[in-house]
């Protein structure tokens, strides 16, 4: 049997009586990279931030690792959220510190590991997302491409099973968007790390999806493989399919 | 009757005040309640609250300076012509220790410490609500309100009172030379004066109810900064409605302090 890491039961949001997410449920199961498709302002971000617990749900239930997200105790919280990160769609770096110390702060407060350890495990990650050389910059020297790659850095140093994507690759040029798309698929492989990443980039979601679901006034409209859903006749599918493969 | 309609409009906008102003003693109550909660709570973040401090007093260290200084001077300019009224300038040092101590050092600190700090919070909080950075360090398993909030309030309670021994420290040097320009007299005999007059029953409220107004400072900084909302102009507004806020509970509390004080001495 595989094993659910994330499980969404009927979860509703309300803001102020306009329905963003309407009795949806989502099972994303260990090392799946699951794409979630919508317009700007559908409530892809509202779900991100359900997931991990900064917006309380109206109804319903999201269970991570088999924990009850919004039922646990702040303690009890911030320890599964250490397992969890997530890429905010501005990074949200800490403006005052410097690139190191923005992917230190995770380390140093929530994991015992040496001071020789971290050091390490800076330069390889920023390595990966190729920033080397930014480690004493501030972010407000950071292009917007480099905040984003920064930002990747900061989510993935803690080495967590679950990363939630909030548009990882939108504003970005097309050869570092695809960078960081095979960066995430590659997570995804050597690591079985396993990722929900919101998007509107077809190109981002071609390389890393496993499964995509579209969401449209608050429902989940299709969900299933890309490649399946670009044979279904369907207007809105076909128009959105055709339009983005313009652009490529 | 018809009543006018701008009455209906300007009863809407004191409701909305009304309104505002509950939400922000409720907020102002929860806040204080969730920093007594937390500031004993391991870890206690020392390294931060140290950077905080150095920071603040960096920051104010100029501007109090000159306020010290000014006091004390304008003080004693001012004084000096009523008591040589009554053939009584030798008690000038001793009148302006008195003023400075228990009330204009306290205060006038305090207000102008309001304003270059509590606005400089708010606005450093609120860039961080709005940009996600709170809302990153939550998800990061790091508490922000212990780490942003506890310890900015921690630095602005214990470095307030330090500045404002300074002050009062700086207002007698002015007050010294704005005598001593005027009329010479002997720096031994103006010390002398001056602690003659000076009581413990002086010292110990003024300079212990600027803790109080330090705690002010923070958490009204705080509290207008961690609960931004509306982007860069929600920031900007953070930044000056705490400043407002801030002095009035400042001069508010002072009043309080003040009658409860006379009542004990
Ligand atoms: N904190 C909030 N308060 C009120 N409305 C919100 C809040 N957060 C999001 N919304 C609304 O929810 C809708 C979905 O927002 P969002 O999830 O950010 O869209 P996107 O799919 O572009 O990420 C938007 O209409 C937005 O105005
Ligand atoms: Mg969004």
């Amino acid at each position: 049997m595989v094993e659910n890491l994330v499980e969404i039961f009927n979860l509703t949001k309300r803001f102020d009586d306009k329905v963003i997410l309407d009795d949806i449920s989502i099972n994303v199961e260990k090392g799946e990279n699951l794409i979630v498709f919508g317009r700007s302002g559908s409530g892809k971000s509202v779900l991100l931030k359900c997931i991990i617990g900064l917006i309380t749900p109206d109804k319903g239930e999201i269970s991570i690792m088999g924990k009850n997200v919004h039922n646990l105790k702040i303690k009890k919280l911030n320890n599964l959220r250490k397992n969890i990160s997530f890429l905010f769609q501005s990074a949200a770096l800490y403006d005052s510190m410097t690139v190191r110390e923005n992917l230190e702060f995770p380390l140093i407060r929530n994991f015992n590991i040496s001071h020789n350890v971290i050091n390490e495990k800076i330069i390889k990650t920023l390595e990966l997302v190729g920033l080397e050389d930014a480690i004493y910059k501030m972010p407000s020297e950071l292009s917007g491409g480099m905040r984003k790659r920064i930002g990747l850095a900061r989510s993935i140093i803690t080495d967590p099973k679950l990363i939630l994507y909030d548009e990882p690759t939108t504003g970005l040029d097309p050869i570092t968007s695809k960078e960081i798309s095979e960066l995430i698929l590659n997570l995804q492989k050597q690591l079985n790390m396993t990722s929900i990443v919101v998007t509107h980039d077809l190109i981002c979601a071609e390389i890393i999806a496993d499964r995509v679901i579209f969401l449209r006034d608050g429902k989940i409209a299709y969900q299933g493989a890309l490649e399946e859903l670009k044979t279904i006749q369907d207007p809105f599918l076909q128009n959105f399919f055709s339009n983005k493969l313009l652009n490529e | 009757m018809k009543i006018p309609e701008v009455i209906f409009k300007q009863r809407l906008k004191f409701r909305e005040q009304f309104y505002n102003f509950m939400a922000t003693v409720t907020g102002l109550t929860i806040f204080t309640i969730e920093f007594f909660k937390q500031a004993f709570i391991l870890p206690l973040e020392a390294s931060e609250i140290k950077k905080h401090m150095d920071e603040l007093g960096v920051k104010t260290f100029p501007i109090v300076t000159i306020t010290g200084f000014i006091i004390g001077f304008v003080l004693a300019l001012q004084t000096q012509p009523i008591l040589a009224r009554f053939g009584a300038t030798d008690f000038l040092p001793a009148m302006v220790a008195i003023s400075v101590v228990r009330e204009l050092g306290p205060v006038i600190t305090a207000l102008i410490f309001a304003g270059r700090v509590s606005s400089g919070i708010g606005a450093e909080l609120g860039s961080m609500r709005v940009t996600e950075q709170i809302d990153a360090m939550d998800v990061s398993g790091v508490n922000p309100f212990k780490y942003l909030v506890v310890t900015r309030i921690i630095a602005t309670t214990m470095i307030l009172p330090l500045l404002t021994v300074y002050v009062i420290f700086l207002a007698m040097v002015g007050c010294f030379i704005a005598i001593a320009i005027a009329e010479p007299m002997s720096v031994q005999y103006f010390i002398d004066s001056v602690i003659e007059s000076i009581a413990f029953e002086d010292f110990i409220p003024g300079v212990s109810k600027t803790f109080i107004f330090g705690y002010i400072v923070g958490l009204v900084g705080c509290y207008k900064g961690y609960t931004t909302v509306g982007g860069t102009e929600g920031v900007g507004k953070s930044s000056t409605t705490s400043v407002v806020i801030a002095s009035m509970l400042i001069l508010i509390v002072d009043a309080i302090l003040v009658k409860i004080s006379v009542l004990i001495w």
